[in-house]
């Protein structure tokens, strides 16, 4: 089965995946949940308000991990794709397809939280900023990803489909990231105040530190989880499917 | 070389054959730059400083219309496994078949552009940047898309998908598209520079996307 | 709560995007694990009814649901 007895060969097989990710899952949940809550501590109790923002820039405590992670996810399911589509793992393609509502989640969170804070920051929820605008065209993209996911009915086509897809996406995306910061330095005034000041205190910086070690460690239980349902799935999938050539060979044989 | 250009050659004879696809373009073309007014107002200030972009999201708008049917009939009736048989590889299949909706869609498009730029009050200097850029950019748009038509082919409700996938790859050219405009109507900024991204988008797109193009399509064809 | 927090003026925003991140969150986590649950379910029965992968007929079943409990 295996070609690589490597570690990334190995993992590559479905069993050998499910009693690793089952054996790291208890402590990175964990360390998640510690990590999580010693981040709300700091960021509730400790870290002092922004002298220019004030207290909103709470917000940026888990507006910038999101930030983080929706691009992390984006960067995970392309390593995936260029796995799924040049070495045929079927476990990247289970890790590809199950990275992507979580990251899909993450972004929709950067952009509530972000728009949460231009409010009370700029006076309108949504402004046409080059960081804001970038994250809703990721945002469309891992939408898009999904709903082909959705559209084919093969897994496997649905895979390389999903791959292709993705790495045309990922050689875009810098290229989006760079038109869209043209756009908006030919349309907005440079005055506006960027989200994120030049020099961060430690003060600041440790409690965001913190919640982005948070927020990524819940990444990735999220993604393992998912990884695992979907081999699940698709182990109930050849198991209907063998239990229905079974019947369909019983009553061969009766006939 | 011969097959290329035949490929291309045989394309664009069924679509002007068939007319339908490029009457739908046009049409949808001038229906949403004409519609667009009537939701705005008829301040023809407001109009001519919009003109660039509305000019060309309808643009993208309907060039994605007919971008579905670049692959579609030729699977439909079995052509599309003969030529893939042939000799011409698949990337230069995927080629030919996107050039060809550049020549029989991407073009008219382009000429129809003027014309729709004068309901909207287009200062007169910039008819020849929008003839320019638009040129210089529609082959990225067939080329892009004909990735998402390749992705979706045979799938229900391909029509919608092929939207959601193929727009956000369309706002580099968008971009700078309407940036490039903008430079000669307005300034400050320099049409040259923003131009030169546009064609280096472009000529990038049209390497690249068939490479793309033809690992979808060999997923359909199996 | 704002007795022992000042948040400010802006209070209510702050209290949204944590109120939004908890849902999204959750919600996310709760599908999560629902559906690992429900496929690992749907697996036990399958085999309950002694059904096996071609695959998985040289392999002791045991060890994969052995550890699908292992997780909770």
């Amino acid at each position: 089965m295996v070609e690589k007895p490597g570690f990334f060969g190995r993992l590559a097989n479905p069993s050998i995946f499910l009693k690793l990710s089952g054996a790291v899952l208890p402590w990175l949940t964990g360390l998640t949940v510690v990590l999580m809550l010693v981040g709300l501590y700091l960021v509730f109790f400790v870290a002092p308000p922004d002298y220019q923002q004030g207290e909103t820039v709470k917000i940026m405590y888990i507006h910038v991990p999101s930030a983080w992670l929706a691009m992390m996810g984006y960067a995970i399911v392309t390593v995936a794709s260029i796995g799924s589509l040049i070495w045929r793992h079927p476990m990247a393609d289970v890790a590809a397809k199950s990275a992507l509502p979580i990251g899909a989640c993450f972004t929709l969170l950067a952009l509530i939280t972000g728009s949460l804070w231009g409010k009370p920051m700029w006076g309108t929820y949504w402004v046409w900023d080059a960081r804001l605008t970038s994250v809703l065209i990721l945002f469309f993209l891992y939408l898009g990803l999904m709903a082909l996911w959705q559209a084919v009915e093969e897994p496997s086509r649905a895979g390389r489909a999903a791959a292709i897809l993705a790495i045309v996406g990922s050689v875009n995306l810098p290229i989006i990231k760079f038109s869209v910061d043209w756009w908006n330095t030919l349309h907005q005034p440079a005055s506006i105040t960027r989200l994120d000041a030049p020099a961060i205190h430690s003060s600041i910086l440790i409690p965001l530190l913190v919640m982005a070690a948070a927020f990524t460690a819940l990444f990735f239980v999220l993604h393992l989880t998912a990884m695992r349902a979907e081999v699940w799935r698709r182990r109930v999938q050849a198991l209907r499917l063998t239990q229905v050539d079974a019947a369909r060979a019983g009553e061969g044989a009766r006939a | 070389m011969h097959a290329f250009a035949r490929l291309v050659a045989r394309d664009v004879r069924l679509t002007l054959r068939e007319g339908g696809a490029i009457s739908t373009a046009l049409g949808f073309y001038l229906v949403v730059v004409a519609i667009l007014p009537l939701g705005l107002g008829p301040d023809l200030n407001l109009l001519s400083r919009i003109a660039p972009g509305v000019l060309w999201v309808s643009l993208l708008l309907a060039a994605l219309l007919s971008v579905e049917r670049i692959f579609h009939n030729d699977l439909e009736d079995g052509t599309l496994e003969v030529i893939a048989l042939g000799p011409l590889p698949l990337e230069l299949v995927a080629a030919a078949k996107s050039l060809a909706h550049w020549i029989s869609i991407g073009i008219p498009l382009v000429i129809a552009a003027p014309i729709l730029a004068l309901l909207l009050n287009l200062p007169a200097d910039a008819f020849w940047v929008l003839i320019l850029t638009m040129l210089t950019g529609t082959p990225a748009i067939s080329f892009l898309g004909a990735v998402g038509a390749a992705l979706t082919l045979g799938l229900r409700r391909g029509g919608l998908l092929l939207a959601l996938l193929v727009l956000p790859l369309y706002v580099p050219v968008l971009v700078f598209g309407v940036s490039a405009m903008n430079a000669v109507i307005v300034g400050p900024a320099s049409f040259l520079s923003s131009y030169l991204i546009l064609c280096a988008l472009s000529l990038a797109t049209v390497v690249l996307a068939p490479l793309a193009a033809a690992a979808a399509l060999r997923l359909s064809l199996g | 709560m704002n007795a022992i927090l000042d948040l400010g003026q802006h209070a209510g925003f702050i209290w949204a995007s944590y109120g939004a991140t908890l849902i999204l969150l959750g919600g996310l986590i709760a599908w999560i694990r629902a559906d690992a649950r429900h496929q690992l379910r749907l697996l036990d029965e399958l085999e309950a009814q002694g059904v096996q992968r071609r695959s998985a007929r040289a392999a002791s079943p045991q060890g994969k649901r052995g550890k699908g409990k292992a997780e909770r």
